[in-house]
């Protein structure tokens, strides 16, 4: 199956850099419907607004954390429950991938990392380019 | 005898836990004083000795300077730290406008020129991931400094006395907060590999 580059695409990270970053990659690939929230509460009040293709989450932001969001989304009811999900994070210890995996993450990036790493996880998620 | 009472007494006070102390040496003298003249001087010498380690111990503290650590050292590091994050974002900020820049101007050029800017854009961004990653780092290190700081006035508030017993784990966090570490050290860090070799082994499961 190939990715459907026109999906709406939602980035969470509480560092602006990184937001802009992963953006510009994303352009890059060819995603131009690309939305931003810089914690788990604002993403969750845009996810449940708008239909989404993938989110690509951070970890460790506040209020709330990506992990914590991945719960509420995969815990709810609502049609966005199995919406594919990226981790984009430094926590890289063998129980984070864990506890992310458990929670329902389709695929998990550690920073730093580059474009075609970003693309790999993309396209194992959605599809190939 | 009062005038030594009075001595030790001046030179412990100012303090709860001291005045405490006191108390208890001035109890204990008004005994001495009932007692024989060998057991008296006996006790005294061990009060004058309790009084000199004392000493020693408000002076070890004195020269590590615990009000200086609180009030002026944690914080102007903290601050410094501070200073590095804003300015790394700052500038990278400004990295990012001139790759924007850049790469708009390449939009006027076609073909292989074209791709060649937009490649070197891209490994600019990528590099810019930095200050996310040293952000964070910095960040924890500030938060281990101001735990120091916690710590520097619990002993102030206690002169010491107990402070070099207190052990065990200092991470009260539970649940998934204790996940929560930041990035690892290079030498400490899992690769994207292993992490992928995890995932394929979760799978598998």
């Amino acid at each position: 199956m190939a990715v459907d580059k026109n999906i709406n695409v939602l980035i969470v990270d509480d560092y602006t850099t990184m937001l802009r970053i992963i953006k510009n990659l994303l352009k890059q690939l060819g995603f131009n419907n690309v939305d931003e929230a810089t914690d788990g509460t604002a993403a969750l009040e845009k996810i449940k607004g708008k239909n989404y293709g993938l989110v690509i989450s951070d970890w460790n932001m506040e209020p709330m954390t990506g992990l914590e969001l991945l719960k509420q989304v995969r815990g709810s009811e609502a049609a966005y429950k199995n919406v594919p999900f990226i981790m984009v994070t430094a926590e890289s210890k063998t129980e984070n991938v864990v506890a992310a995996k458990q929670a329902g993450v389709n695929n998990y990036i550690v920073k730093p990392f580059n474009a075609e790493t970003l693309k790999t996880k993309i396209a194992a998620v959605l599809g190939e380019f | 005898m009062n005038t030594t009472a009075e001595q030790i007494t001046n030179t412990v006070e100012g303090d709860s836990k001291r005045d405490r102390l006191v108390r208890i040496i001035g109890t204990m003298l008004d005994k001495v004083e009932q007692a024989s003249t060998q057991t008296r001087d006996s006790m005294f010498n061990e009060l004058l000795e309790l009084k000199r380690v004392i000493e020693e111990s408000r002076q070890e503290i004195s020269i590590a300077r615990p009000g200086d650590i609180k009030r002026k050292d944690i914080p102007t590091a903290t601050d410094e730290l501070d200073a590095v994050v804003t300015a790394t974002a700052e500038a990278t900020a400004e990295i990012m406008d001139a790759c924007d820049a850049i790469q708009t101007a390449a939009g006027d050029v076609t073909g292989e020129v074209a791709d060649k800017i937009n490649a070197e854009v891209m490994k600019i961004f990528e590099a810019c991931s930095f200050q996310d990653i040293t952000g964070q780092r910095i960040t924890k290190v500030i938060t281990t400094l101001r735990s120091i700081e916690e710590r520097v006035e619990r002993l102030i508030s206690l002169l010491g006395d107990r402070a070099g017993n207190i052990t065990g784990d200092d991470d009260t966090r539970v649940g998934d907060e204790r996940l929560l570490n930041g990035p690892q050290l290079p030498e400490q860090a899992v690769s994207q590999d292993d992490i992928d070799k995890l995932l394929a082994e979760l799978d598998g499961q």
